[in-house]
């Protein structure tokens, strides 16, 4: 990696928000609403404008010097660490920078509008401020521990933002279930760092040892770790970005506001461990076992969390499940060692699903916050533009050409297809699935009858410009964010995948190897792949014809059109939209995914209530009372109370005793007047 | 500074308390806290004036050493370094810190209470600063009497229970290490120096014994693993002043003792023994933690988190590597502001509302902001968000401990430590969720006042250094790191010549190995 040329201004891309947070957060409602909002938005603004900067500079680098540094501090330097708080935009950071204060301006604006008349509106401001600082030192840091900085900030945010109404139990209760499962993924993060750090400890020049650029110079000191790290990493990852086993607090988190939802819980923060894990990509290419896992485990949760949105009544669940659902896609391709096309998908599910959760918001507020689509339907004629924003976004996820999720989705299955023919066949499903999911969702609110109460119905109304020029901009990327990927099959350059290709250099020679391994190709062709581009040509053209990416592409959009279809007649077609769900699957399966699996209850009745009942009844009434207490300490007073008896009768003179007596004495006394004068 | 004041630095640092004691004594009633607060902070500035003149080095400073009882070769003799040095810091910090919380809750028997609080404050600086294991055994034990009395006389309802327990449950344990103390005394040339202490060659058998009556009484004060239920008792009956002086230095007395002299002392026991002190330490890590889970009284809870924080201590002490002390020692520090300030807040609750019962509050955030946002940074210091400065430790105990080469199955007690980080979320996560959000239904929490200014006045300093440490921890590590290093180095050369004694086939290769691990 090259070591980067010194860029100061990066430092203003974090501080920005910063102060927005401090200003926001110290003046609070004494600030009028209108400065709070200029101060929220325009840090952010201010921010992005600053991220353009730097993609520009790193544009006009050649390609292999592409990574801008700002050396800020020594951090924790002692014996053999030197942990650095540093800056770094490559071509991989210079992507998240842009998407988190691009995304999240919009977001931004559109709260404005939405929060307009939350008596929190400045605190609102502040947290989300703050939001966007540490998600910015999350993709910024140039080492794990920073970035583990911004990790944790991140979730300390989405806390306060999920229970930012924490006047309602409910809330905050979700705010701390996702904190607590977070931390247990960052127990795996931390050790994860370990492992890492005691390879390097000492082997190092500088000390730096969890600085990428130092652990991505020296590859084969991590390879006897690679799989215990990557493995232990992971889980930190499927923690921030709600993998199974760790998903679970995410439809929780949707008791947040929408612009919560859209910003943290679907276009950044989500992503973070995705990000984590194409970022150290080079620990990744050196252990099978774990990226093995990394793919297993997101195509089961796509797979999970889509059958789960099927029929879930709530859409914010929908939305929350299809996003779990698609970060399983993410981690996919992560898994068979497509992170380029996995930030793809970052980048467009950014675009398409913020667009949804913002266009639902919009529905909320029309709907005086009602958010079960049993009472919503034909908002189409009444909320024209956020009907039409958020079909746009349904054409994207559901993977319609030339829309954004076509181009993304389409190379996740393709490159999972190289992998194992099984994979893609699973990841198809899942592609069926989310098509028909977001019909259902579309037809529920917005065809058919009304099905609000009269009050509601009589205040329906478009949402204000501040909050649907927002769904327009991200329509319009909904659209052309995909097509930065356009791949060469259909006559584009797939530029993401060149932008990209100096971070994941290393990997090359890894997909060359899958493909080796699936199509049968010679050694030789997978093991002397040593430039990445070259690699990257064998990984189209080693045993797998453009024909393929044909039929592919054609089987991906064919699915996506047909099983749009057929949600849409089912769904417009039928009477009652209660029973719908049920009649269609039948009684079991359908109690088994509205009940989500049960894995909440499974967790509730197999860990948390175990724990609690051990800790209350065992540790402390018993441990603590009978046998520490009871038997322990006070037998070793009778013990000692017994020598000294002995000690009394021998009078062998031991001025510790006396000093103790005369101590004893004393104190007796004191608190014998004390209690008489009080 | 004037230069008798420069010679004795320490010295004055020690005492100036006790003057203070001695104004209050003649003080009219009006002006005792203001004495007892100038002292203080006076006190304050003359640590500073040592800080400001410390040089990072391993050497001892400021040193102070003159005859006192001749005939046994007792000396008062006085010395900071790097470990120590931070130490004190915190305890002149947090003295007029709870000065000035006391300053209205506080209304009987006020002069008495300074009193105390002052020769508190002299004793545990007396004991971080002495290098005559005598004179460290005086101020050790002067400790004791205060803070059980401060406990008995302005404690809750079983005040006298908590006390008794406290003292006898202490002093049971500083009895073992007097007869360890002499028992060495009779080896050196009749010194009670601990640089005489150190050149004292003891076989394994003497050493398993004389680190056995040294840490008990350390690992009581701690408290470690199963010897912790004191705390819970000491903490919920003493004032909050006793509570806050209690969790802020005065457990730190413990692992500091272990530091400074049952590592140093005893090289092959604390070999020996490592295993098990990780073992309980760890233990007392999860045990703490899903104690404190369950706890309904807010103080009992931040009592048994306590023994989960000093867990991490006493895990990083015994893994003897550069990071795992240096973090030892920085958790120590965070420790003691942000369980410090915590005790503070709920003594600030107390106040209000007479009651410390969680089920009793609910919905506070609404109607006390500032109370909100103090108790919501002292908790996430608490569970170590990084950027605050539990993070900084507890990170360096982990990491360091987990590469410890002389810790057999370090990676395992780091594993099992690490959840500490997830229970830690849990209890106190949990604990807000249920004082400050929901609906505020009841009616007396209705009422509640927001933080006064002098409160604010008294949080604000430990939130500043709670960002510090945590952002920017270089100035503590750098001063502490040669102090620490030489713990290592020493132990690891007396080791050497242990083993050189035993085999000396073994000499050579030994020390080979130990330069290429360091």
């Amino acid at each position: 990696m090259h070591e980067g040329s010194p860029a100061e201004f990066l430092r203003w891309i974090v501080l920005l928000p910063l102060i927005g947070f401090a200003i926001n957060g110290l003046l609070n409602k004494r600030l009028p609403r209108a400065v709070s909002a200029t101060v929220g938005v325009g840090s952010v603004a201010g921010a992005f404008v600053l991220s353009v900067m730097a993609f520009l500079k790193l544009r006009a680098l050649p390609a292999d010097e592409r990574v801008l540094v700002d050396h800020l501090f020594s951090w924790i330097p002692v014996g053999e660490l030197n942990i650095d708080a540093g800056l770094m935009v490559d071509p991989l950071s210079a992507c998240m920078i842009l998407l988190v204060t691009g995304v999240g301006s919009l977001i931004h604006l559109y709260s404005v509008g939405y929060m307009a008349k939350d008596e929190g509106f400045a605190r609102f401001f502040a947290y989300l401020n703050l939001f966007v600082f540490a998600m910015l030192v999350l993709v910024l840091a140039d080492s794990l521990p920073l970035l583990f900085v911004g990790w944790e900030g991140v979730g300390l945010c989405s806390y306060l933002l999920i229970g930012f109404w924490f006047q309602d139990l409910a809330n905050s209760a979700a705010g701390k279930k996702a904190f607590v499962v977070n931390r247990v993924g960052d127990f795996g993060f931390l050790l994860g760092m370990f492992f890492i750090a005691e390879k390097l400890a000492g082997q190092v020049g500088d000390g730096n040892v969890l600085g990428f650029a130092t652990m991505a110079a020296h590859p084969e000191l991590l390879a006897p770790v690679a799989t215990v790290a990557g493995l232990l990493l992971f889980l930190g990852a499927t923690g921030k970005s709600a993998q199974i086993p760790l998903y679970v607090w995410l439809p929780d988190a949707m008791a947040g506001p929408t612009p919560v939802s859209a910003l943290i819980h679907a276009a950044t923060m989500v992503t973070a461990g995705v990000y984590m894990i194409a970022r150290m990509n080079f620990l990744y290419v050196q252990t099978e076992v774990a990226m093995g896992v990394i793919a297993v485990v997101g195509l089961l949760t796509a797979l999970v969390a889509a059958t789960i949105a099927l029929v879930q009544t709530d859409i914010k669940k929908v939305l929350a499940y299809s996003t779990v659902s698609q970060l399983g896609y993410m981690m996919l391709a992560c898994g068979v060692g497509a992170f380029a096309v996995g930030i793809f998908h970052v980048l467009t599910h950014a675009f398409f699903k913020a667009l949804l959760f913002l266009g639902a918001g919009s529905v909320i507020h029309a709907m005086h916050h009602e958010q079960d689509m049993r009472s919503m339907g034909g908002l189409r004629s009444v909320m024209p533009w956020t009907f039409r924003t958020m079909f746009v976004a349904t054409l994207a996820i559901a993977g319609v050409f030339p829309f954004a999720g076509f181009f993304s989705k389409d190379e996740i299955l393709y490159k999972a297809f190289l992998e194992s023919p099984l994979l893609w066949v699973v990841g198809f499903a899942v592609a069926a699935l989310t098509a028909f999911y977001m019909a259902r969702l579309m037809v529920m609110t917005f065809f058919g009858e009304n099905r609000a109460d009269a009050n509601t119905k009589s205040h329906l109304h478009e949402s204000p410009l501040i909050m649907t020029a927002p769904l327009m901009v991200l329509a319009v990327l909904s659209v052309v964010g995909g097509w930065m990927g356009w791949p060469e099959f259909l006559g584009g350059s797939n530029w993401l995948h060149h932008w990209l290709e100096p971070v994941f250099a290393g990997v090359g020679a890894h997909g060359a190897e899958v493909v080796g391994h699936v199509a049968g190709a010679t050694q030789g062709v997978a093991t002397h792949a040593v430039d990445a581009s070259h690699a990257a040509d064998a990984l189209h053209t080693g045993g797998h014809s453009v024909v393929t990416e044909w039929v592919l592409a054609l089987a991906s959009l064919s699915v996506a059109l047909g099983s749009l279809w057929f949600g849409f007649t089912v769904y417009t077609r039928r009477q009652s939209v209660a029973t719908q769900g049920q009649a269609f699957l039948g009684g079991a399966p359908h109690r088994l995914l509205s009940g989500k699996y049960f894995v909440d209850e499974l967790y509730e009745y197999a860990i948390i209530r175990p724990i609690g009942w051990l800790s209350d009844n065992v540790l402390w009434r018993f441990v603590d009372a009978v046998i520490i207490d009871g038997l322990l300490v006070n037998g070793v007073a009778r013990f000692l109370a017994m020598i000294g008896h002995v000690v009394r009768i021998l009078q062998n003179g031991l001025v510790r005793w006396y000093a103790y007596s005369f101590a004893v004495g004393v104190f007796a006394m004191l608190i014998y007047l004390t209690r008489k004068g009080g | 500074m004037p230069a008798f004041i420069e010679s004795h630095l320490l010295s004055w640092i020690i005492f100036l308390p006790v003057v203070g004691i001695a104004l209050l004594l003649v003080a009219p009633r009006s002006l005792i806290r203001p004495v007892a607060m100038a002292v203080a902070l006076l006190d304050f500035l003359l640590s500073v004036l040592m800080l400001r003149g410390f040089e990072s080095t391993a050497a001892l400073q400021f040193v102070e050493s003159v005859n006192w009882v001749p005939q046994f070769g007792i000396r008062y003799a006085l010395g900071v370094d790097g470990i120590s040095l931070w130490l004190i810091m915190l305890t002149t910090f947090l003295g007029p810190v709870v000065i000035l919380s006391t300053w209205e809750s506080v209304t009987s028997r006020v002069r008495e209470f300074h009193v105390f609080l002052l020769l508190l404050q002299a004793a545990m600086l007396g004991t971080f600063c002495a290098q005559d294991l005598v004179l460290f055994y005086v101020f050790w034990e002067a400790m004791l009497l205060p803070m059980a009395l401060l406990i008995g006389i302005w404690g809750g309802a079983r005040r006298l229970y908590a006390a008794v327990k406290f003292f006898l449950y202490t002093a049971a344990g500083s009895v073992l290490m007097l007869v360890g103390i002499l028992y060495i005394y009779t080896k050196t040339n009749g010194s009670f120096a601990l640089a005489d202490f150190m050149r004292v060659s003891l076989t394994p058998g003497e050493q398993a014994w004389l680190f056995g009556a040294f840490a008990l009484a350390f690992a009581i004060k701690v408290p470690l693993f199963p010897l912790h239920t004191w705390l819970p008792d000491a903490h919920v009956e003493a004032p909050t002043a006793g509570s806050v002086i209690l969790a802020g230095v005065m457990l730190k007395m413990g692992t500091y003792g272990l530091l400074r002299f049952a590592i140093p002392l005893f090289p092959s026991a604390v070999e020996q023994f490592a295993p098990l002190m990780a073992g309980l330490a760890v233990a007392g890590i999860i045990y703490g933690a899903l104690v404190a889970m369950v706890q309904r009284d807010m103080k009992k809870l931040v009592a048994y988190s306590s023994v989960s924080h000093l867990g991490f201590v006493v895990l990083g002490l015994f893994a003897l590597t550069p990071e795992s002390i240096s973090g030892a020692v920085f958790v120590m520090l965070a420790h003691g502001l942000s369980t410090g300030m915590l005790f503070l807040l709920v003594g600030a609750i107390y106040e209000r509302r007479h009651s410390r019962l969680i089920a009793d509050f609910g919905g506070l955030a609404h109607g006390l902001p500032r109370y909100s946002i103090a108790f919501m940074i002292a908790t996430l210091a608490s569970v170590g968000l990084p950027g605050l400065a539990g993070f900084v430790g507890e990170f360096l105990v982990l990491l360091g401990s987990f590469k410890s080469g002389s810790l057999a199955h370090s990676h395992t007690f780091v594993a099992l430590a690490a959840t500490g980080v997830i229970l830690g979320a849990v209890y106190m996560l949990w604990m807000v969720q249920r004082v400050f959000f929901g609906p505020c239904d009841k009616e007396e929490n209705q009422k509640l006042t927001d933080l006064s200014l002098r409160e604010v006045l008294v949080v604000v300093p430990l939130v500043v250094f709670i960002f510090w440490m945590g952002v920017y921890p270089k100035p503590w590590l750098s001063r502490m790191e040669p102090a620490v290093v030489k713990v290592i180095e020493t132990h690891q050369a007396r080791m050497a010549i242990q083993d050189a004694a035993v085999s000396p086939a073994n000499d050579a290769v030994r020390f080979v190995e130990n330069g290429e691990e360091r």
